[in-house]
């Protein structure tokens, strides 16, 4: 089954308001939102009849002030300054900074710090008016997305095996770690979101490069693509060079935003983005039925 | 041009937005590039966007120094040695470590470099090694220091480099000088990580649905810091009042607003800085630094008031 994620390497590229735009535009897809951090789909696809589940991953460990002598062992031990001294004779584990390692708890001559399962979010399945969602958010400051975002690729898939639907689409993180290297082993596309300005043209090259590690085909879309010609141009040549297929253009557009603000996808908007991401999407999906090998140009 | 202001700690201020694009880096940079004329005091860029690290697009640094930045993993040094006890496996929360017929195996890309099989390993069997997480640069503009991690490409985890840039940082800022970090977007691990390690907060919104949205995210993950914190609106537009709103219910100044001006995105594709675009431009910038500079100040205030 064919799994599409959009990236995009810099944040604010655009690639929540593509991914909702080939959301409205699919037949029969599972939709995902990967960006557990600080997922936006929702906002556009406005779920309903969400079932919800506590993601748990990972322990945290704290320390029993009762059994505590003071030793400092687990402050010395811990490699993420998560232990400090509360007192002369006492020590506390900042949640935030505690990685779940375990050395403390293994190392502790008292025995004195528990290992608890650690709620890191909460992840859901809801309903959509073009299709099932499948949809998370990670705790504030939590550790784990990775591991999150796993889960919810699983659950998509089974859900896309359940209902018969014959494709996945998923809205991914910025950046090149953790989230982003989670959503791409195995997926079938990656559709790059850019834009020509220094930033954008820096950040696909990282993005592409991690896509080229993992194999994974990647097509690329440019977003603002007559805020500067020459960065345009110029990340045109490299796709081309790398095999690297452009499936749209779209101008800069204050579209963008006005549809976001009615709470309406770009083809529901209606205008010439919705006729350009239109043309993208076709693009797309042939990509996607036939992905072609590639090299790496950056 | 040394500036310095004797018995003077300098401001550490994290600039960061809960979504990504929200212009972190066009504020650092203009910021960067005008804070010592705007006042007086030496100032230190910090990019600690590693996934994604953009500052240098914009200011142009040289580069003096550069260090890979590594993270401590096992390695197996004997495997004969192994006494198949299956420490190291029951201690491990990351699946890098495991002992198969007998003898360790190590996968170092899962390693989150705790130590802690290499504390617990009777034998000897395994031994520090290290794995590359990627590099550290320090350098200069003409007005400000510079220092920047780049995360290696295909490395899944950015805090552990992270926190190699701030100990960095401890070790080469002077302490009079300020320090502007950007920080990545976000508000899980990398995003609170580099928080932690300043004492202000400089949060950048956009009143899009999706910036506001990111931008509560925001608050509530960095709030429990208990860090003074404010706030500059970018590409303010219709829904600048309801994020006026919801900086005054949560008691954040807000200290610039940025109009959505296509020239703004034009000197910024072009890798402009802000205060570049206009007068108008240069002035907010210019009035930025000085009530950024008088934040943990204001912010006492505000507490005891």
């Amino acid at each position: 089954m064919p799994e599409i994620v959009v990236l995009s390497g810099k944040g604010g590229a655009g690639k929540t308001s593509v991914t909702a735009a080939f959301a409205a535009m699919s037949r029969n897809a599972v939709l995902c939102d990967l960006d557990v951090d600080a997922p936006d789909l929702h906002i556009l696809l406005a779920p309903r009849n969400s079932r919800r589940e506590p993601f748990v991953a990972g322990h945290l460990a704290a320390i029993d002030p009762a059994r505590c002598d003071g030793c400092g062992e687990c402050a010395a031990r811990c490699r993420y300054g998560a232990v400090s001294a509360a007192d002369r004779d006492r020590f506390v584990i900042n949640p935030a900074h505690c990685e779940g390692c375990k050395v403390c708890v293994v190392l502790c001559p008292r025995q004195a710090i528990l290992f608890t399962p650690r709620t890191c979010g909460v992840s859901a399945v809801s309903d959509t008016r073009f299709g099932p969602f499948v949809h998370a958010r990670l705790d504030p400051g939590a550790e784990n997305s990775g591991r999150l975002v796993a889960l919810l690729r699983q659950k998509a898939k089974a859900l896309a095996k359940e209902q018969g639907r014959d494709l996945i689409l998923a809205d991914g993180a910025p950046g090149i770690a953790c989230p982003v290297v989670s959503s791409i082993t195995g997926a079938s596309l990656a559709v790059l979101v850019t834009e020509p300005t220094p930033s954008g043209s820096h950040d696909l090259g990282r993005v592409a490069t991690l896509c080229d590690h993992f194999k994974l085909p990647t097509a690329v879309l440019l977003n603002k693509a007559d805020l500067n010609a020459d960065e345009a141009a110029r990340i045109e040549d490299a796709c081309r060079d790398a095999g690297r297929p452009i499936v749209g253009r779209l101008p800069y557009s204050p579209d963008v935003t006005a549809a976001m603000a009615a709470r309406q996808t770009l083809p529901e908007y209606g205008g010439p983005l919705a006729e350009a991401l239109a043309e993208a999407w076709a693009n797309v999906l042939n990509l996607a039925a036939a992905p072609k090998p590639q090299r790496n140009p950056f | 041009m040394v500036i310095t202001r004797a018995g003077k700690k300098g401001l550490r201020l994290a600039i960061a937005s809960g979504k990504g694009g929200t212009g972190k880096t066009t504020v650092t940079a203009a910021l960067a590039s005008i804070w010592s004329q705007a006042l007086c005091r030496p100032v230190l860029a910090v990019d600690c966007d590693v996934e994604e690290p953009n500052l240098h697009l914009f200011l142009r640094p040289v580069i003096r120094r550069a260090e890979t930045a590594k993270l401590e993993v096992p390695m197996v040094a004997e495997a004969a040695l192994c006494a198949d006890c299956g420490a190291c496996r029951e201690l491990c929360q990351f699946g890098a470590v495991t002992v198969m017929a007998g003898k360790p195996l190590v996968f170092p890309e899962m390693c989150h470099g705790c130590g802690g099989c290499l504390a617990v390993c009777p034998t000897g069997a395994l031994v520090a090694g290290s794995r590359e997480l990627g590099r550290i640069e320090e350098g200069a503009t003409e007005t400000a220091g510079y220092l920047a991690g780049r995360l290696r490409i295909g490395e899944a985890q950015s805090p552990p480099l992270i926190r190699a840039v701030l100990a960095r940082l401890a070790r080469i800022a002077e302490p009079a000088a300020d320090v502007l970090i950007d920080a990545p977007p976000g508000v899980s691990c990398p995003a609170v990580t580099t928080v932690s390690g300043a004492d202000a907060v400089l949060l950048v919104a956009e009143p899009t649905p999706f910036g506001i949205h990111d931008f509560e995210l925001a608050v509530e993950a960095f709030t429990p810091l208990g860090k003074p914190m404010a706030v500059a609106i970018n590409r303010s537009g219709p829904g600048t009042p309801e994020l006026l709103a919801l900086c005054r219910g949560h008691n954040l100044p807000v200290l610039a607003e940025i109009a959505n001006d296509r020239v703004v995105a034009e000197t910024y594709a072009r890798g402009g800085l802000l205060h570049e675009a206009g007068a108008h431009y240069r002035a907010a910038c210019f009035a930025l630094a000085r009530s950024l500079a008088e934040l943990p100040q204001t912010a006492r205030e505000a507490a005891h008031a």
